[in-house]
């Protein structure tokens, strides 16, 4: 098979569902490429390995022009500097400085932590509005509103803004889609794209300017007001971080719970296990995050000199990506990758990348995923699948169910 | 060996004794249960405490965030051991297979791990060294005195000696708003460790926190009131600082001296063994039932010329551990050799140094990632036109990286781009170490070439 057409199964629909044989045909050769498409790498130590390598950068404007040409515009603002997702040192590890100064130790440790009251009474709240129904969507239902409202509430958005802010998180994951329709399908999809981004930076723009005449107890008081030995974000930063913060902290845990609730209900024992014992939540969300990671694949990656791996020299300035969701299935590293073991030891996955880009809202994403799915197993009386595999969103990177139909037969307080 | 099921006699039923009850010795221990080992275990330490961490203790300890006698090493696992804490080892009897103890008891042995470390090495003169406010750090009761003449608001503390823990002494010293003042003989913190290059940015972290740094200096003598009480130090250059606590930082003193005549082949640089952990007599040759590991080893390593490195790093101290207890209990065909890439980390004035590799080996430096003035960099160790070492100063997601260049010889200078690499840092210089044919109390890492035996060895140690 050649890579092309690997790649062209990786971005179709019809292997949506289960992506992971594609994935183990791919790891035969660790490092592949076609004449001209990227260079696709599966295997969990190259992975790693590039992802601890200076010489592998995340800013596009590194790529050759071949490769450019090849990778999709994404209706990037051209007002707005890149997000330091997708920099590289030092302007990265600056900015990236500046948003965990609010949100992190050092300097602010207990940030997630505290959020545990308000986590917990979201969920609450999303499951008891599922009392008199024998059935939900756990997407539009529950997975969707929920980081949506934690994501508001550290940025400190008000509550009435959020149904905008789910519009517009929904155009912009969507974009980050590598699979393009025709071309004016794509022209008409980037109109809608540059339209949502604006939209979102002029609203953000107009609260981080409110909350720097009145500061109050969230993010973006905090980045608005901070001052530390970086200095500040200037304005179109702080509202490029921010709208960073809202599609990365959104996008990603909804397909963290639901695929973490898919995989608890094709695995009773695991359900009834985690009912028994909450505590288990820690080490399964981990697990899960090695078998169904919500980011199946890194598409920006550039290599800035020629680098020998794994028998293959990629050369400079190619377009890398590097497939995730297959390094966490790699038999070479981990044992019998294929079963789900929610206590799985020794379990360095690379759901949350690794290296200096690796996730930046991870603690964050733990904790709304463990109480998610805690609470989730708890209250629901004998749930079960209404179909499985359910329908699956079109994005190949952002994986995840678009629907995922639970029927129970009540629910416990 | 295991032909004739000795071996598994002893996996099944005999009896390993373990001398030091530190980090090396209980990891030793968990590893033994891990992998079968069934019969009875000794473990002999002369600190009453159960097995501790030290990194802590001049760090979270001083700072106050840590009690001392909370760094109590997490249990890996049971290890179903007789403990005889408090109680040293006081000779070994090869022959007869047994240690002997302080108490005067003794315990027999099928194999023997000595993981008894190092100590702090105390201020030369007596007398001076007795003074009320004179302080080492090497244990726990050491960094509660410490920590508890600290909070007492001494004036002004004297820190003889920039290495490491001289330094992250002096940074607690500071986080606590406390006067220090650091005499350091070399030209630079840090400079017998990292080299010259990176002891510049060491000393600036340092002014800059307000410590009264004072390099080039020795400190020459320490003087008291007549209640005996540390009042004054004098310094080399004729100068001389009230101070009312100095903490004695010259390095560590292997804890080998209990095994003088025992024929092993330990002396002040410790006990030299092979790759696989095995101690060397004093003729050379290696014994079968003697292993040692941690900070008291000294093997080679044949990714450095086969040099034998003693490290007092926590990293090495655990897998050799590991290493040795695993090769303790298998036959010859499974055994493993210790080839550890050296690496450590640090903690001093808000910054996270770690290294990799062996930087007092290399003759030259260069700046791949970041930069010096900003002290967020990567710097590259050569020896020789390969890539011998590397350390970052807050970067250190990068350092795998640069442990794989090491571990691959791969050419030095680096001829890459990489991410973050300034024009600055394009050209290697001289790394600047001491001269190594004079004494230097700096280097956490000593080389050697030569054959260990604790007659031959000539050790000049350090006269203030
Ligand atoms: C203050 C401090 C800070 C440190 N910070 C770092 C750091 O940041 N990073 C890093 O990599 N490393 C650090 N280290 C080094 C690290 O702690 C050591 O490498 C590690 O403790 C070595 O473990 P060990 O078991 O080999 O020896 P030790 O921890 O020295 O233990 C040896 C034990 O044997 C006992 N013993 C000695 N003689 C006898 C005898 N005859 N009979 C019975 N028992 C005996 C000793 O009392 C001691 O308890 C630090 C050390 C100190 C002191």
């Amino acid at each position: 098979m050649t890579s092309v057409a690997l790649l062209r199964q990786i971005t179709d629909y019809a292997n949506r569902a289960d992506p992971y044989p594609l994935y183990a045909e791919l790891r035969k050769t660790p490092v592949v490429r076609d004449e001209d498409g990227p260079y696709l790498v599966s295997t969990y130590w190259e992975i790693h390995h590039l992802l601890h390598d200076p010489r592998v950068s995340s800013d596009i404007r590194n790529l050759n022009p071949e490769a450019a040409a090849m990778t999709p515009a994404q209706g990037e603002d051209p007002n707005l500097p890149p997000t330091f997702l997708k920099l590289d040192p030092p302007e990265h590890d600056r900015l990236r400085r500046l948003t965990m100064r609010p949100f992190g130790p050092p300097h602010t440790p207990r940030r997630v932590y505290e959020m545990r009251g308000e986590l917990g009474e979201i969920v609450s709240g999303l499951i008891d509005g599922f009392q008199g129904k024998q059935q939900i969507d756990l997407v539009d239902d529950f997975s969707y509103p929920f980081p949506v409202s934690v994501i508001c509430r550290l940025l400190g958005i008000p509550r009435e803004d959020e149904p905008r802010f789910h519009a517009w998180a929904d155009t912009l994951a969507a974009s980050i889609d590598p699979v393009r329709g025709s071309a004016e399908d794509q022209e008409a999809q980037l109109q809608t794209v540059r339209q949502a981004r604006a939209d979102l930076a002029a609203y953000l723009a107009g609260l981080i300017e409110e909350r720097s005449r009145s500061p109050r107890d969230d993010m973006l008081s905090a980045m608005a007001t901070g001052h530390g030995p970086d200095g500040q974000m200037s304005p179109v930063e702080m509202v490029s971080t921010a709208a960073l913060l809202l599609i990365a902290g959104h996008e990603t845990t909804v397909n963290l719970i639901t695929n973490g609730m898919l995989t608890l209900l094709r695995n009773p024992d695991v359900l009834q296990r985690l009912r028994d014992d909450p505590d288990l939540a820690v080490p399964l969300v981990e697990e899960l995050l090695r078998f169904e990671p919500p980011v199946q694949l890194l598409p920006q990656k550039t290599t800035l000199a020629d680098i020998d791996i794994a028998g293959t020299t990629i050369p400079k300035g190619a377009s890398l990506w590097l497939v995730l969701a297959s390094g966490n299935r790699d038999p070479q590293r981990f044992l019998d990758p294929d079963r789900f073991i929610p206590d799985r030891p020794d379990n360095q996955h690379l759901g949350f990348s690794s290296g200096v880009h690796n996730c930046f809202g991870a603690p964050l994403a733990r904790l709304e995923a463990q109480f998610a799915l805690t609470e989730l197993v708890r209250r629901l009386d004998n749930p079960r699948l209404v179909q499985d595999p359910p329908p699956y969103r079109q994005n190949a990177v952002l994986r995840g169910p678009r629907h995922l139909g639970i029927t129970f037969d009540g629910l416990k307080p | 060996m295991s032909v004739d099921g000795s071996l598994d006699r002893l996996r099944r039923e005999g009896h390993i004794v373990i001398v030091g009850a530190s980090l090396a010795g209980l990891r030793a221990a968990e590893t033994l249960r891990d992998e079968g080992f069934t019969g009875a275990l000794t473990i002999v330490g002369d600190e009453p405490h159960e097995p501790y961490d030290r990194p802590p203790l001049s760090k979270q300890v001083l700072l106050g965030r840590v009690p001392a006698d909370h760094t109590t090493l997490p249990r890996r696992r049971e290890v179903d051991a007789q403990w005889r804490l408090g109680v040293a080892a006081t000779g070994l009897d090869m022959a007869a297979k047994r240690v002997h103890l302080a108490d005067g008891a003794a315990v027999e042995y099928d194999r023997l791990l000595i993981t008894t470390g190092v100590r702090a090495r105390p201020w030369p003169h007596e007398l001076e060294a007795d003074l009320d406010g004179v302080f080492v750090l090497r244990t726990s009761d050491d960094a509660a005195g410490l920590h508890h003449r600290l909070s007492a608001g001494p004036r002004r503390v004297l820190v003889i000696g920039a290495g490491f823990t001289g330094s992250e002494i002096a940074s607690a010293c500071r986080e606590r708003g406390l006067d220090v003042t650091v005499a350091e003989r070399g030209s630079a913190p840090l400079v017998g460790a990292l080299g010259g290059v990176v002891g510049e940015v060491a000393a600036t972290l340092q002014r800059e926190a307000g410590v009264d740094l004072r390099c080039g200096i020795m400190v020459t003598g320490l003087e008291g009131d007549s209640a005996g009480r540390l009042r004054r130090a004098h310094l080399s250059d004729g100068s001389s600082v009230e101070v009312e606590v100095a903490v004695v930082c010259l390095g560590a003193t292997r804890n080998t001296e209990w095994l003088a005549s025992s024929g092993l082949g330990a002396g002040p640089r410790g006990i030299a063994c092979d790759a696989g952990c095995r101690a060397f007599d004093v003729r050379g040759i290696v014994t079968d039932d003697v292993f040692v590991a941690g900070d008291v080893a000294r093997s080679p390593h044949p990714l450095f010329g086969y040099q034998f490195l003693s490290l007092e790093h926590w990293g090495n101290a655990v897998e050799q551990a590991e290493t040795a207890a695993h090769n303790m209990i298998s036959s010859s065909t499974d055994r493993r050799p210790h080839v550890w890439t050296p690496s450590f980390w640090s903690a001093q004035f808000g910054m996270n140094i770690k290294s990799v590799g062996v930087p007092p080996m290399a003759d030259e430096i260069i700046v791949t990632q970041g930069s010096l003035a900003e002290r967020r960099f990567t710097a590259v160790y050569g020896y020789q036109g390969r890539v011998i070492a590397a350390v970052t100063f807050d970067q250190a997601k990068w350092l795998e990286f640069y442990q794989q260049q090491i571990e691959r010889a791969a050419p030095f200078p680096p001829e890459f781009t990489t991410v973050d690499r300034r024009p600055e840092g394009m050209h290697p210089v001289p790394a600047g170490f001491p001269d190594p044919s004079l004494p230097s109390h700096g280097p956490t890492v000593t080389l050697s070439g030569h054959s260990p035996s604790d007659r031959r060895i000539s050790f000049t140690p350090l006269s203030a």
